[in-house]
C-alpha cells in the first residue's frame, strides 16, 4: 500500500482520538485516524453511554417493583418483569447509533480512518497492518490518545467469573449473586444497577470507606442509601482469591477473619491504567509520570511535536477531560496559543444518589492554605426535590473567606449530575458567591439549590 | 509508617557529585510515586531524582545550588507501611483542624450540614476579639503557605490575553474579587505600547534583583573563569574572501536534492578544518595541564558552541573527518536542536578536540572567542559583509568574513597558529581545494 503522508496522526479512536481529529480537520489540518477496535473509544462502547443505559433500565424496573407494592403518590402496577435481552439489545442499539454518528463526523470532516493496530517506529512515522495490507503514515504531528485498560487483580485474573467492567455491561442473564471488588464509582455504579434488577450484590472495598476519592459528607449519603437497597459493603477487606469450587471469592476481613462469598460473578472494578503496551511506545523516548505519559500544560510529551492526550496521561480519566485536551492540542498544531488552563474539571458518579463535584473539596481548599466559608442547602427545603420524590442530599459551596471567589461546589441527589454544567460555569467564569447569589434560578428545580447555599453562606439563607 | 531516605544515585559515568538546581516539593507533601523530588545537574545535564513510592515529604537535605556527593541524602520519605489507611490519616486530619480554627469567618462549623439551619437574622460573621488569640496559639510555621493567586478571569478573557501574548498574572482585574475584565487587558496592552509607567517624565529606579547563580549559567561561569584564570590567550584574526565560497554554496543549495538540509557556512568551514588540521595536527589535540601531557587526536571532534534559552552549551560532531558535507550540516542541525530542547546526552556534550563558535548574523567584525578547555584552539566566525576590495586594477565588491580565533599560548607558538589560519584561508578562497583528494 502507498505510504500515506499527512499533518496529523491521531492514534486511537476514543473521545480524545477522534475529537483532534475533527478539530484539527476543521482547522485545515490533514489528518489521519488509526483505530483498531471501535470508534468511540471506552465511553462510547463499554463505558459512560452502556452504563448510563443500564443505570436507567434498572432505575426504572426498580420503582416499578416500589409501585407493585403500592406508592405514597398513588400509582400502582402489577407484576413488573425486566427482559435483560431486550436491554441490552436497547443499550447496544444507543451505542451503534452514537457510533455511526462518530462515523459520519469524521467522514464529513474528510478523515482518513485507517482500521488496524498502530504501531509508532518513530515520532514521525506509524506502521498499520490493516486487512489490506501494511500501511505506513508519516505524519509532522503525531497525537497519542490509546486510552484506557481495566487493571486486574493480582492473583484474581479476568476470566471465567471473574470479569471487568466491559463483560458486565452484556451479561445475558442476571446474575443471581454478584461480588463487587472495588467500591469505586465504577463498581458501585453497576454493582447497584444489578441489585436494582434482582441480583444479591456484596461490595468489597480495602479501603475504610466506598469512593475514597469523594469526601464523606458526600458519600455517607450513597453508603445509606446502599444498606437500604440491601447490598453489602464490606469495607477493609481485602480479595484473596477465587474459590474454583464454588464458585467464591475468599476475603480477608477487616477484623483478619477471611471468608467465603459465593458468587456467580465477580466484578473487578478497583480501577483503570493507561494503555500503552502495543502501540512501539517503549521504542519511543518518552518521558512518563508514574504509569501515564507526562505531559506538560500543552499536552506536549517529551517528544517533539508529538502529544499525549486523554486517559493514556493519567487522572482524571474522565471523557470531558480528554475532549477538552484533545481540542486543545488540535488548535496549538494549527498555530494558535492555548494551554490547559480550566479552573475545573468536574466529575459525576452515577450511583444512588448521584455526586457531582467540581473544583476544591473542602480539605482540598484548606490544605491550598485558603480560608474557606463553607456553606450547603438540603433538598428537604426544596419543593422541586419534594415533588420527586428526591430529599436526600444537598448542594455545598466552597468559597474563599477573603473575597467570595468559589473555589468548589459539590452536591449529592437524585439527579445532581445536570447541575454540574453551573457548577463548573460558576468555576471558569471566577464567580463569587454575590454573583450566585444575584443570578435568578428557575423555581421550582433542585438547581435552585445553589442559589439558596449561596445566600447562607452570606447569612441571608431564606428558606434555611 | 516508615521512612526512606532518598540518596543522589550514581547519575553518570565518572560524575562525582552534582549540582542541586530545582526542588519541587516541599517538607510536608504528599508525593506519589515517580514524581520528581529534586532535580540535579551534572556536566550540563539535569536528571530528575523520582520518588520511589507514595509517601510524605518529611526532611529535604540540601537546598537549590548546593553541590552534593553521590550517596548523600537528599529526601526522607514517609511511606505508609501495613497500616496504611490510619497513618495516612493522622496527620490530614491535624491540618485540617488547624486551618479551621484561625478562619473567623466561616459561617459556620465545617462538615455540618446544619449549616442550612443558620438564622438568617445572623450578622455578618465578624473576627472576634477572642479568635485573633487562638490564632496566635497556632505556631506560625504550621501555617500551610498562602497559594499563589491563580489569576482569576473568564474563559474568554484567557484565551484573548493569551493571543495578545499577555501574562493576566501581571494584570490588574477591576471586577469584583480583582476579576481580570477584557477591558483590563486592553488597559494592560494600552500601557504596554506606552511603555513602563512613567507618568510624570524621568524617575528613578532604585530596584535592585537578586538573582542565585546555579545551575547550567553557574557552571558555564566557573568554566569561563578557570580557562581564563589558566590558559594565556593568543588572538588572530584574519580576512577571508569568500565571495567564491558563497557563489558555490548558493549552487550548491539551489541544485540540491530534496530531503537534504540548506547548508550554511558552518560545514564547509568544518571540511576545511578537517583538511587544515591534516597540516597542523598539534591544534586537533587536548591539554591535560594538570599532568603535563598533550593528547593529539587522529579523529576531528568538532564542538558547535550553541545558545541555548539557559545559556551557552557545546555539542560535538565526532568524527568529522568522516562526515560529508551533508553529514555535517545535519549533525549541526540535529545535535542544536538536541542542546536547545534539553535532550542532548552526555556523551553529545563532551570530548571536542576543538572548536567552532559563529554568532550568525550577530558576527561582528571581531570576536575574541575563550578555548574551550581543555582543547587548544578555537575558530570564531564573524559575518560575511560585501566589501570594496582592491584586486590590482581597481576596487571590486567581494563578499568578506574574519576569522577570529584564539590559541592556547602554552601549546601553540603564534606562527603556527597564523600557519593554520592561513591555511584554513587558502581552501577557503578556493573553495574547491576543500573537497580535493589528497
Amino acid at each position: 500500500m502507498d505510504p500515506i503522508s499527512c499533518a496529523v496522526l491521531v492514534l486511537g479512536g476514543g473521545p480524545g482520538g477522534y475529537v483532534c481529529a475533527i478539530r484539527a480537520a476543521q482547522l485545515g489540518l490533514d489528518t489521519v485516524l488509526v483505530e483498531a477496535g471501535r470508534l468511540g473509544g471506552t465511553c462510547l462502547n463499554v463505558g459512560c453511554i452502556p452504563s448510563k443505559a443500564l443505570i436507567h433500565a434498572a432505575d426504572e424496573f426498580h420503582l416499578a417493583r416500589r409501585f407493585a407494592t403500592g406508592s405514597p403518590i398513588g400509582v400502582s402496577v402489577a407484576d413488573p418483569r425486566i427482559d435483560l435481552k431486550a436491554t441490552m439489545t436497547w443499550k447496544d442499539g444507543i451505542v451503534s447509533r452514537l457510533r455511526g454518528g462518530v462515523y459520519g463526523l469524521l467522514r464529513r470532516a474528510d478523515i482518513k480512518v485507517v482500521n488496524g493496530i498502530g504501531i509508532l517506529r518513530d515520532g514521525k512515522t506509524c506502521v498499520v497492518d490493516t486487512d489490506m495490507g501494511r500501511q505506513e503514515i508519516t505524519a509532522e504531528h503525531v497525537v497519542i490518545a490509546t486510552g484506557s485498560e481495566s487493571v486486574p487483580l493480582p492473583g484474581l485474573p479476568f476470566g471465567g467469573p471473574v470479569v471487568s467492567s466491559t463483560e458486565a455491561l452484556a451479561f445475558e442473564d442476571i446474575p443471581a449473586r454478584l461480588v463487587v471488588v472495588g467500591g469505586g464509582y465504577i463498581g458501585l455504579e453497576l454493582g447497584t444497577a444489578y441489585r436494582k434488577i434482582g441480583s444479591e450484590v456484596t461490595v468489597v472495598e480495602a479501603a475504610e470507606r466506598i469512593l475514597p476519592q469523594y469526601d464523606a459528607e458526600l458519600t455517607r449519603r450513597v453508603m445509606a442509601r446502599l444498606g437500604k437497597l440491601g447490598v453489602e459493603v464490606l469495607l477493609n477487606a481485602k480479595a484473596m482469591g477465587i474459590d474454583r469450587s464454588g464458585p467464591a471469592l475468599r476475603i480477608e476481613r477487616g477484623d483478619g477473619g477471611e471468608q467465603r462469598l459465593p458468587a456467580d460473578k465477580i466484578l473487578v472494578t478497583i480501577g483503570r491504567r493507561p494503555r500503552l503496551a502495543g502501540f512501539g511506545l517503549e521504542e519511543l523516548d518518552l518521558r512518563m509520570s508514574g504509569n501515564a505519559i507526562e505531559i506538560d500544560d500543552q499536552c506536549r510529551t517529551s517528544m517533539r511535536n508529538v502529544w499525549a492526550v486523554g486517559d493514556v496521561t493519567g487522572e482524571p480519566m474522565l471523557e470531558h477531560r480528554a475532549v477538552a485536551q484533545a481540542e486543545m492540542v488540535a488548535e496549538i498544531i494549527a498555530g494558535e496559543k492555548r494551554s490547559f488552563d480550566k479552573v475545573a474539571i468536574p466529575a459525576v458518579c452515577f450511583t444512588d444518589p448521584e455526586i457531582v463535584t467540581a473544583g476544591l473539596s473542602p480539605d482540598a481548599a484548606r490544605a491550598a492554605g485558603f480560608q474557606i466559608k463553607l456553606a450547603s442547602f438540603p433538598f428537604t427545603a426544596n419543593g422541586r426535590a419534594m415533588t420527586l420524590e428526591a430529599e436526600d442530599g444537598f448542594v455545598r459551596i466552597v468559597a474563599r473567606a477573603d473575597n467570595h471567589v468559589v473555589l468548589g461546589l459539590q452536591a449529592v441527589g437524585q439527579g445532581v449530575s445536570e447541575l454540574s454544567a453551573g457548577f463548573a460555569l460558576a468555576l471558569e467564569m471566577g464567580a463569587t458567591i454575590e454573583d450566585i447569589a444575584a443570578t435568578v434560578h428557575v423555581h421550582p428545580t433542585l438547581g435552585e439549590c445553589l442559589r439558596e447555599a449561596a445566600l447562607v453562606a452570606l447569612g441571608q439563607g431564606l428558606h434555611a | 509508617m516508615a521512612e526512606r531516605v532518598i540518596t543522589l544515585p550514581d547519575v553518570g559515568e565518572g560524575v562525582a557529585e552534582a549540582e542541586i538546581v530545582e526542588v519541587p516539593v516541599k517538607i510536608g507533601d504528599p508525593v506519589r510515586e515517580g514524581e520528581t523530588l529534586v532535580s540535579v545537574m551534572t556536566d550540563k545535564a539535569t536528571v530528575e531524582i523520582p520518588s520511589p513510592a507514595d509517601g510524605r515529604v518529611a526532611w529535604i537535605g540540601p537546598e537549590v545550588g548546593q553541590k552534593v556527593a553521590v550517596g548523600s541524602e537528599l529526601v526522607k520519605l514517609d511511606v505508609a507501611g501495613d497500616n496504611a489507611a490510619r497513618a495516612r490519616k493522622s496527620p490530614t486530619t491535624a491540618s485540617s483542624t488547624l486551618a479551621d480554627t484561625p478562619s473567623p469567618a466561616v459561617t459556620v462549623p465545617s462538615g455540618e450540614e446544619t449549616t442550612s439551619k443558620t438564622p438568617p437574622s445572623q450578622p455578618p460573621p465578624m473576627p472576634s476579639p477572642a479568635r485573633p488569640r487562638e490564632a496566635a496559639r497556632i505556631p506560625p510555621q504550621a501555617m500551610p503557605a498562602k497559594p499563589a493567586d491563580r489569576p482569576l478571569a473568564a474563559p474568554a478573557i484567557r484565551a484573548y490575553a493569551r493571543d495578545a501574548g499577555v501574562d493576566l498574572r501581571f494584570v490588574k482585574g477591576t471586577g469584583p474579587a480583582s476579576r481580570i475584565l477584557r477591558e483590563d487587558v486592553d488597559a494592560y496592552l494600552a500601557t504596554a505600547a506606552r511603555g513602563p509607567v512613567a507618568p510624570h517624565g524621568l524617575a528613578r529606579n532604585t530596584g535592585v534583583e537578586e538573582i542565585k547563580i546555579i545551575g547550567l549559567r553557574r557552571r558555564i561561569a566557573e568554566r569561563m573563569q578557570d580557562t581564563v584564570r589558566r590558559i594565556p590567550h593568543f588572538s588572530y584574526v584574519e580576512e577571508v574572501d569568500v565571495t567564491d565560497l558563497e557563489a558555490l554554496r548558493a549552487d550548491i543549495n539551489e541544485t540540491r536534492r530534496s530531503g537534504r538540509p540548506r547548508l550554511t557556512v558552518l560545514p564547509f568551514l568544518m571540511r576545511a578544518m578537517v583538511t587544515a588540521l591534516r597540516d597542523h595536527p598539534p591544534l586537533n589535540a587536548r591539554y591535560d595541564d594538570a599532568n603535563d601531557t598533550l593528547y593529539r587526536y587522529g579523529g576531528v571532534h568538532i564542538g558547535i558552541a550553541t545558545q541555548t534559552s539557559n545559556g551557552l552549551v557545546v555539542p560535538v560532531v565526532q568524527h568529522a573527518e568522516a562526515l560529508t558535507i551533508w553529514d555535517c550540516a545535519s549533525e549541526i542541525a540535529r545535535l542544536s536542536e538536541a542542546a536547545r530542547s534539553g535532550i542532548a546526552k552526555r556523551e553529545e556534550l563532551t570530548g571536542s578536540t576543538i572548536t567552532l563558535t559563529s554568532l550568525g548574523a550577530l558576527g561582528g567584525i571581531v570576536s575574541t572567542p575563550d578555548i574551550n578547555a581543555p582543547e587548544v584552539a578555537i575558530i570564531g566566525v564573524n559575518k560575511i559583509a560585501m566589501r570594496p576590495v582592491w584586486r590590482g586594477a581597481a576596487f571590486e565588491p567581494r563578499k568578506i568574513m574574519n576569522l577570529s580565533s584564539s590559541f592556547d599560548h602554552r601549546i601553540v607558538d603564534g606562527w603556527d597558529a597564523a600557519q593554520f589560519i592561513q591555511t584554513l584561508r587558502a581552501l577557503l578562497e578556493a573553495p574547491a581545494k576543500i573537497f580535493m583528494e589528497t
